[in-house]
């Protein structure tokens, strides 16, 4: 009872300093925020397909692709509003991931990865061949957001996003999740349908993603751009879900930081703080945090978390 | 000893099946389709010849996939940021006043240390814990060289040059670039290099050892760690040949070269079974000529989607035979 109240308080006090931030932030600040909200949404999509039901995604990126040219065609052509799009997003790429989820249902492990992988190389190049609908490598440019809109859009739907993660996985179909993940052939046995909730969680997971890909549109000034969306992005979400752990959501928050703020911070640092010297950083330093915290921060939060309980 | 050896628990390794005969069948009849059609066609066998040449390059960056896949389960997936960076490195020595031949070989051993000091250094303290930690490791490789190479040469285009100069030969209408038969011979030979170093060397068999029967190996004195390093060393110099190969084909040096490279050598390697070095290579010359002809022939399938479409082959063969060509089905007791 007493861990459920530290929690509950922890939460509504992020949830507090969240929401009374942005008055305290520059425009630029701002903005660096709404991308770690960007973020935020896609690692919890991917945590509950790889922390939670055992499925690796290199291929993230490819449904944010998804999601942000959603939300850039629909803007440019139907001028539709910004909010609605990321709605459609969510549903677009809810039955994409289902999609995806199917024949994902016969791999596993590393042919996954390739798969997936694969996926994510291969959507930003779907732009460039029907480059009269989708814009070509010169990409969409949907409508424009001031960064204080963007970073309240941004956490109002990772608000949203996390309560609808956390009420998914606590009940029934979280059980599900885990089970599969611990053990498919134990899971199968009791009575947990494999298809249906490897395709759910795959569907789920992608409308996260989708809807980070129109935050990710919206906080590239609108512009939704093939070379935006390549396998880089895929990677780091990939990181920003190991940092913060997986399985749990509690690291998410602390994932979603590395991979936004980082680049911006090791671009200041003075000795390589060249364009491309932040790769270097960044690659160093995933390496690093994967050799000293291999469960991420939602582990190292759960040693300290025990090393309390038994003193 | 041998009493303790066979007490080992091997069952995950047990494997059952091997190259079936209708695989046999449909790769002799694709020769048959591909001699028949160069024979009917000289755009044809011109579009087969050059996808031969891609397709060399595929498989020996396939092939470094597959050595290290074998050995530890772990895909590499900054195995082509790696061959880029050797590129650069044959690059700046040729800067340097080396000739091309002297700056290639130079290249390999550079390749082969490095592959060993990333296993030593990053590769071996998380190979224990998890595989998506070793995957994650690998990914942070990726975006390390990536980084590295851009700021050291930075993205703008540089040229090099090639190797087996620009000549072209005819035969019967058909165009063979020297280039694209250097590329073939120079792929031939580190396959059959490695090949021999792996059947006929004692250094060969204790690397088999380690990757097949790592507990047991160890008990009969084979260093299995220094095996394992040994064994990206030795994907490292595949990458870099594949990646020397690749390079004249591109017309210019940037930082990009590898990676739809690497996207063509994971179909590749998918569809030779990922645990087969010949099914690597095959699945490598297959893939090239299979994607230059479709180019050809169906029009829809332009250049932009080629990389799709090598996407669609690794899918439909993770769908149709998930364990490729010569894979064998893995029998795992639960």
């Amino acid at each position: 009872m007493r861990a459920r109240a530290t929690a509950l308080g922890t939460i509504a006090g992020v949830a507090l300093v969240i929401a009374l931030l942005p008055f305290a932030l520059s425009a630029y600040h701002q903005s660096l925020a709404a991308k770690v909200a960007t973020f935020f949404v896609a690692i919890l999509g991917l945590n509950i397909l790889t922390g939670y039901t055992g499925q690796i995604s290199i291929g993230h990126g490819a449904f944010m692709a998804i999601g942000g040219y959603t939300t850039a065609v629909l803007s440019r052509d139907h001028h539709m509003n910004l909010e609605l799009t990321m709605l459609v997003a969510f549903g677009i790429c809810f039955v994409c991931g289902l999609l995806v989820g199917l024949p994902a249902l016969r791999l596993s492990g590393v042919y996954l990865a390739l798969a997936t992988f694969a996926l994510a190389v291969s959507v930003p190049q779907i732009p460039l061949k029907f480059s009269k609908y989708l814009g070509g490598s010169g990409g969409v440019q949907a409508a424009t957001v001031t960064p204080l809109r963007l970073y309240a859009i941004g956490w109002a739907a990772s608000a949203i996003l996390f309560v609808l993660a956390w009420v998914i996985l606590r009940g029934r179909t979280g059980r599900a999740f885990r089970a599969i993940r611990d053990s498919e052939v134990a899971a199968t046995s009791s009575g947990v349908q494999l298809p249906v909730y490897k395709t759910l969680a795959f569907g789920i997971s992608a409308a996260f993603a989708g809807v980070a890909g129109s935050l990710f549109v919206l906080g590239t000034n609108g512009f939704a751009q093939p070379s935006e969306f390549g396998i880089i992005l895929s990677l780091q979400i990939l990181i920003g879900a190991a940092v913060a752990g997986l399985g749990s959501l509690w690291g998410v928050l602390a994932g979603a930081i590395f991979i936004g703020l980082l680049p911006q911070i090791s671009s200041s640092v003075p000795v390589i703080g060249s364009a491309h010297g932040q790769d270097v950083v960044f690659g160093l330093l995933v390496i690093l945090v994967m050799l000293v915290l291999p469960t991420g921060v939602a582990g190292l939060l759960g040693r300290l978390r025990r090393l309390r309980a038994g003193a | 000893m041998v009493a303790i050896a066979r007490k080992l628990d091997f069952r995950e390794r047990r494997y059952a099946g091997g190259v079936s005969l209708p695989v046999l069948a449909g790769i002799a009849a694709a020769c048959v389709f591909l001699v028949i059609g160069c024979l009917t066609s000289t755009i044809f066998a011109q579009q087969t010849v050059a996808g031969l040449a891609q397709g060399a390059v595929y498989g020996s960056l396939a092939l470094a996939l597959v050595l290290i896949y074998r050995a530890t389960e772990v895909i590499n997936f900054a195995q082509g940021e790696m061959a880029m960076a050797s590129v650069y490195i044959a690059y700046q020595l040729i800067a340097w006043g080396l000739s091309y031949w002297e700056a290639f070989f130079l290249t390999l051993a550079i390749a082969f240390v490095l592959g060993i000091a990333i296993q030593v250094t990053v590769i071996r303290p998380v190979q224990q814990k998890s595989v998506i930690a070793v995957v994650i490791v690998t990914v942070g490789l990726f975006i390390l060289i990536d980084g590295l190479v851009n700021w050291k040469w930075g993205g703008a285009i540089r040229f090099m040059p090639a190797p087996f100069g620009e000549k072209v030969y005819h035969a019967g209408g058909v165009a063979f670039a020297r280039q694209d038969l250097g590329t073939l011979l120079v792929t031939i030979v580190s396959v059959v290099a490695l090949w021999a170093l792996f059947q006929f060397t004692k250094l060969g068999l204790a690397m088999r050892a380690s990757a097949l029967r790592p507990a047991a190996a160890t008990l009969v004195g084979v260093r299995v760690e220094r095996m394992l390093a040994l064994g990206w060393g030795l994907a490292a110099v595949l990458g870099a040949v594949a990646g020397l190969m690749a390079e004249p084909s591109q017309f210019v040096l940037q930082p990009t070269l590898m990676q739809p490279i690497l996207l063509y050598a994971f179909a590749a390697a998918v569809l030779g079974g990922l645990e087969s070095a010949a099914g690597a290579v095959i699945g490598g010359i297959a893939l090239g000529i299979f994607l230059n002809l479709i180019g050809q022939y169906v029009h829809f399938v332009t250049s932009e989607l080629r990389q799709p479409f090598a996407f669609a082959v690794l899918l439909a063969v993770l769908l149709v035979k998930p364990t490729g060509l010569f894979g064998r089905r893995k029998v795992r007791k639960v």
